[in-house]
């Protein structure tokens, strides 16, 4: 498949985004341990955890482009689905008011609090400091990992964009984080789950039907029939579990 | 290895947290896999079937976890 900027935006959109939401889940703890265990030790282990996960891309990419296209596309599209669907099912649940959103400034006090609880800091390398930070930067980068080899690995020339896309959010979030000391609390995530939600699901159908052999109308633009198709989809949900969620209490209240 | 523990974790949790919802999704690529291909359908079915079913998936599940509250 040649490269096409139908999959190519897309693509880096979605790496975009997705590393914008999990880098910023990271910065909240690493900063906890930063003002609270010293930023020695927060650096150090998130930096580390960051090596680890280039190395992962670096190897996991180019091994993927040696397998074959339909069967890549159809186990990757398989996991970016189930991503993809859990992404957006959470986002169109937090979009109703069905589950609570996510909150920076929380889970910052939270962290906080919870490293607090250890007592005094060590001399040199604070170890609990190290570890946290190494953890968090891990588990979140992780799905940043997923995201940037599924994307990128579907289809040949777009493991670049994708990697161009995390590194971009990488860096804004790393700034973002030296410019503020705090939580970046106005990054609005669930906007940002729901439209990588929609995107990957995209991708993930599509790289799917082509590993099942499936022909799409329109090749390569059938991807913006497919984002159009879930965005229409999921406000409906929306909508419909709003309206869900309300019922029994507009009834009691109706009956008071 | 308490750490490990966590990133294994996670990486499962990346594509389930609800095991009916995931499974469903399996089961529908699975039939799409094997039955669209040899049912010799018009060329515009197989993917609007394909993206239908995902919707539907989806669109249960989300409604299910609404559900009615006390």
């Amino acid at each position: 498949m040649d490269i096409h900027w139908a999959h190519v935006a897309p693509t880096l959109l979605a790496a975009f985004l997705a590393s914008l939401v999990e880098f910023v889940e990271a910065l909240t703890v690493v900063l906890a341990v930063g003002a609270v265990r010293g930023w020695r030790g927060a650096v150090g282990g998130a930096g580390a955890a960051l090596l680890v996960l280039a190395a992962l891309v670096l190897a996991l990419g180019p091994a993927i482009a040696r397998i074959p296209q339909n069967v890549v596309q159809l186990g990757l599209g398989a996991l970016l689905l189930l991503f993809g669907m859990r992404w957006l099912r959470k986002a169109i649940l937090r979009s109703a008011g069905v589950i609570p959103l996510h909150d920076e400034e929380e889970a910052y006090a939270k962290e906080s609090a919870a490293l607090r609880a250890f007592g005094g800091m060590t001399q040199g390398w604070d170890k609990i400091a190290v570890a946290t930070s190494f953890k968090i930067t891990m588990v979140e980068g992780i799905e940043v990992v997923f995201i940037v080899i599924a994307m990128g690995g579907g289809g040949h020339g777009l493991l670049i964009p994708a990697i161009v896309g995390a590194l971009a959010a990488l860096g804004l979030v790393c700034l973002l984080g030296l410019a503020l000391h705090r939580p970046v609390a106005m990054i609005p995530e669930n906007t940002l789950k729901f439209v990588v939600g929609l995107l990957v699901c995209s991708f993930g159908t599509f790289w799917v039907g082509e590993g099942m052999g499936i022909v799409w109308p329109g090749q390569d633009w059938s991807l913006a029939a497919l984002n159009a198709g879930y965005l229409a989809s999921a406000l409906v949900l929306v909508f419909l579990c709003r309206a869900r969620a309300a019922r029994p209490v507009a009834a009691r209240r109706s009956q008071a | 290895m308490n750490w490990l523990r966590s990133i294994w974790s996670e990486l499962i949790g990346l594509f389930v947290d609800d095991g009916k919802f995931a499974l469903s999704l399996l089961i529908w690529l699975i039939a799409c896999g094997v039955a669209l291909p040899r049912l010799g359908l018009p060329t515009f079915l197989p993917p609007v079937t394909l993206f239908a079913g995902l919707v539907v998936i989806l669109a249960l599940s989300a409604v299910r976890r609404t559900g009615p509250r006390p």
